[in-house]
């Protein structure tokens, strides 16, 4: 058998049927599903007379809309309430397992997911959310879909699928001191553009991602699809496997080290082929900051914001330009001469628990600036929640006068009450600056945590590498 | 779904690179149950200023363009967020074919659910088909699924390509989950070969716990 790629080896375990002039009909082990994609899917299922295949593979999960506080309350907003209503409906009437929004397991889909060890390497996953990607951080074939192919999935637990095209992603050297796994994804996206992965399945490699922890893994995994790539993977190894360990979903004893004996196997063969590569010189990165309206528009924290004219391409120009005047910046400006208005420290690419570690390690007896109109620590599930306040991290956040939440998506997608007013601008741990994703007239700025908590100290963006704080994640 | 085989209407250009499916339907819009009802919301934060008042810049409010069917756009069109939403706005609008460089894959696959047709060419063709748009009022095309054609009345005929796979999916407004369905027997089989499920090791605190 000719070398085979991670991907290859993947997806040819889960062929159900594959022939010429046909998409492959591929299984799916994971499903997971959250209120704000899935009600069309259970009505179109339901319309048609047809069952949950496998319920038993499905999970569920409340985190789009779910207010981070006064959880006890009635939710106001009727169309989120609608949402859930119909989730908590539909999960029990096909017997689904759902983490509400009162279970001690809510969290971000993403998030939980793991945590609870449902993602297991050489699975393959897929959620009606473009950040199923993350999954890919344990050698999982993870990926977005729509309502329709949700759909698919909860009637015929398959997929209609085309293969994809392979890129490998080498990280060269080690990541310096105060650079984070967000810079390092943020890094490749502004070398590679919104785009640059379309068609492929990424797979991650290199000195500086066999470093990583889990939980940054999933932070570069995460982000995949904003550089067009629906999936990104990284092969698992003794990491991953400590991870796992214990976790609810996870086999035990004699079962988990055959897991791991299988696990081992799910690595790219030397000699694989794939049909792009990429090299990044890890030792070169710095903080990364965005300064325009797609996650491709980064620059480092030392840098400036662009002059358009300084772009090639006629249509980046025009983007760029329009991107400027929509974030009210000027070309030129320093990046850590920008002002901010609120914080954000939260989303399915960074509010683990070492996320919140370290940003805590930053505002660690110190104070946000009084420039600020809010400052915001959303953890991304109720048990990171539950162990950051194990460690007092709440009480460091909120004597540094943030504000500690319940755990969801929030100001991330801004569907809850967590939303930025027109024209303000924020620092954000998040995935997306698009115009008016954290509410309309929305300008984010996406940072790593630490940066994050360095700029709502200070006010306005800073090289966190400057503070002499000890930020290794 | 609703097959596509040949459509003849006015074409719209949208001007910009990465339009992400965030502009195409606001996360506002997101929280009802139905798919249908998003045409009003379609590009919602361009479209309409402070008061729900149409924003006159904005392409689908020039007078010209009212009635467009045909969405001429740039490089990575509806990138970004999986909603399906995207389609369903730009569906319940009236587009029915979207014509680009690029789009993003999973706005790729949800357009074909839906029987949204589109239709990727070279940059220098976009570019001409921008230019013969501009300067052409109520320029029109045809797209002929069956011919992999797009064609307008002053002699311009171009070819596009699509996969045979996704083009009998549209030309016969499939029902693709149907079709998985007789494939039954081969999924039970895999099953039972290759599946141990999700067997749960230690409590978790769920709402709805069917098998604890």
């Amino acid at each position: 058998m000719p070398p085979r790629t991670l991907y290859e080896k993947i997806w040819e375990s889960h062929v159900v049927r594959e022939h010429h002039g046909e998409s492959a009909l591929l299984y799916i082990d994971r499903h997971l599903i959250h209120e704000v994609t899935s009600p069309q899917a259970f009505s179109g299922l339901e319309a048609a007379g047809r069952k949950v295949r496998r319920p038993d593979l499905t999970f569920a999960v409340m985190d789009h809309s779910v207010p981070t506080r006064n959880r006890d309350l009635p939710i106001v907003d009727t169309d989120a309430r609608l949402q859930f209503e119909a989730l908590a409906r539909n999960c029990q009437r096909h017997g689904i397992r759902l983490f509400d929004m009162f279970s001690r397991n809510q969290g971000i889909v993403h998030i939980i997911g793991p945590e609870l060890g449902l993602t297991q390497p050489g699975l393959t996953l897929v959620c009606g959310d473009s950040h199923t990607s993350t999954h890919g951080a344990f050698g999982v074939l993870a990926f977005g879909i729509g309502t329709s192919e949700v759909e698919h999935v909860l009637a015929t637990q398959c997929l209609l699928q085309e293969r994809s095209k392979t890129m490998r992603v080498n990280y060269h050297g080690k990541r310096p001191s105060g650079v984070s796994s967000k810079d390092l994804i943020l890094a490749l996206i502004g070398k590679i553009g919104t785009s640059g992965g379309t068609g492929h399945v990424i797979e991650y490699a290199g000195e500086a991602i066999r470093g990583l922890s889990m939980e940054a893994r999933m932070t570069v995994c995460n982000m995949t699809i904003e550089g067009g790539a629906r999936a990104g993977m990284i092969a698992p190894d003794d990491t991953t496997f400590a991870y796992l360990e214990g976790r609810a979903f996870s086999p035990r004893g004699k079962e988990f080290q055959e897991s791991v004996m299988r696990w081992k196997a799910l690595v790219s063969d030397p000699g694989a082929l794939f049909d792009a590569t990429v090299d990044l010189d890890a030792t070169q990165i710095a903080p990364q900051v965005t300064w325009g309206t797609n996650p491709g528009m980064v620059t480092s924290v030392t840098g400036r914001v662009p002059d358009p004219s300084s772009f090639a391409d006629p249509d980046q120009q025009k983007a760029a330009t329009r991107a400027l005047e929509y974030m009210a910046l000027k070309p030129g400006q320093a990046m850590v001469d920008i002002p901010l208005d609120r914080v954000f420290i939260g989303s399915c690419t960074n509010a683990r628990l070492e996320d919140l570690r370290a940003a805590a390690r930053v505002v660690r007896g110190k104070h946000v600036a009084r420039s600020l109109k809010e400052a915001l620590v959303v953890p991304g599930s109720r048990v990171v929640k539950a162990k950051a306040e194990q460690e007092g991290l709440d009480r460091v956040f909120l004597d540094a006068g943030f504000e500690w939440r319940d755990a969801g998506c929030s100001m991330c997608i801004a569907m809850n009450e967590d939303v930025l007013l027109p024209g303000e601008r924020s620092a954000s741990t998040s995935n997306r600056n698009f115009e008016g994703r954290q509410g309309k007239g929305s300008r984010t700025h996406l940072v790593s945590p630490i940066m994050a908590a360095a700029a709502a100290i200070a006010g306005h963006f800073v090289d966190v590498r400057d503070l002499g704080v000890d930020v290794t994640e | 779904m609703e097959p596509f085989s040949k459509h003849t209407g006015l074409v719209v250009p949208l001007d910009r690179v990465n339009v992400d499916t965030d502009q195409v339907i606001p996360k506002q819009f997101l929280k009802f149950l139905t798919r249908h009802g998003y045409g009003n919301f379609l590009f919602n934060d361009w479209r309409y200023q402070a008061g729900n008042v149409p924003n006159p810049d904005f392409v689908l409010n020039v007078p010209r363009y009212q009635g467009g069917s045909i969405l001429l756009a740039r490089a990575n069109f509806g990138c970004g967020s999986s909603r399906e939403h995207a389609a369903w706005a730009l569906l319940d609008y009236g587009f029915r074919a979207l014509i680009a460089p690029s789009f993003g894959d999973i706005f790729f696959s949800n357009s074909l659910k839906n029987g949204l047709l589109l239709i990727t060419l070279p940059e220098a063709q976009i570019d001409e088909l921008f230019r013969r748009t501009e300067s052409t009022v109520g320029y029109q095309l045809t797209a002929d699924l069956q011919k992999q054609s797009l064609a307008d009345s002053q002699g311009l005929n171009l070819h596009f390509d699509i996969e045979d796979v996704r083009k009998q999916v549209l030309l016969e407004g499939l029902d693709d989950i149907g079709m998985t369905l007789k494939h039954d027997r081969d999924i039970a089989t895999y099953e039972k070969n290759h599946h141990p499920g999700a067997p749960l090791y230690a409590p978790v605190d769920s709402q709805s716990s069917p098998g604890d």
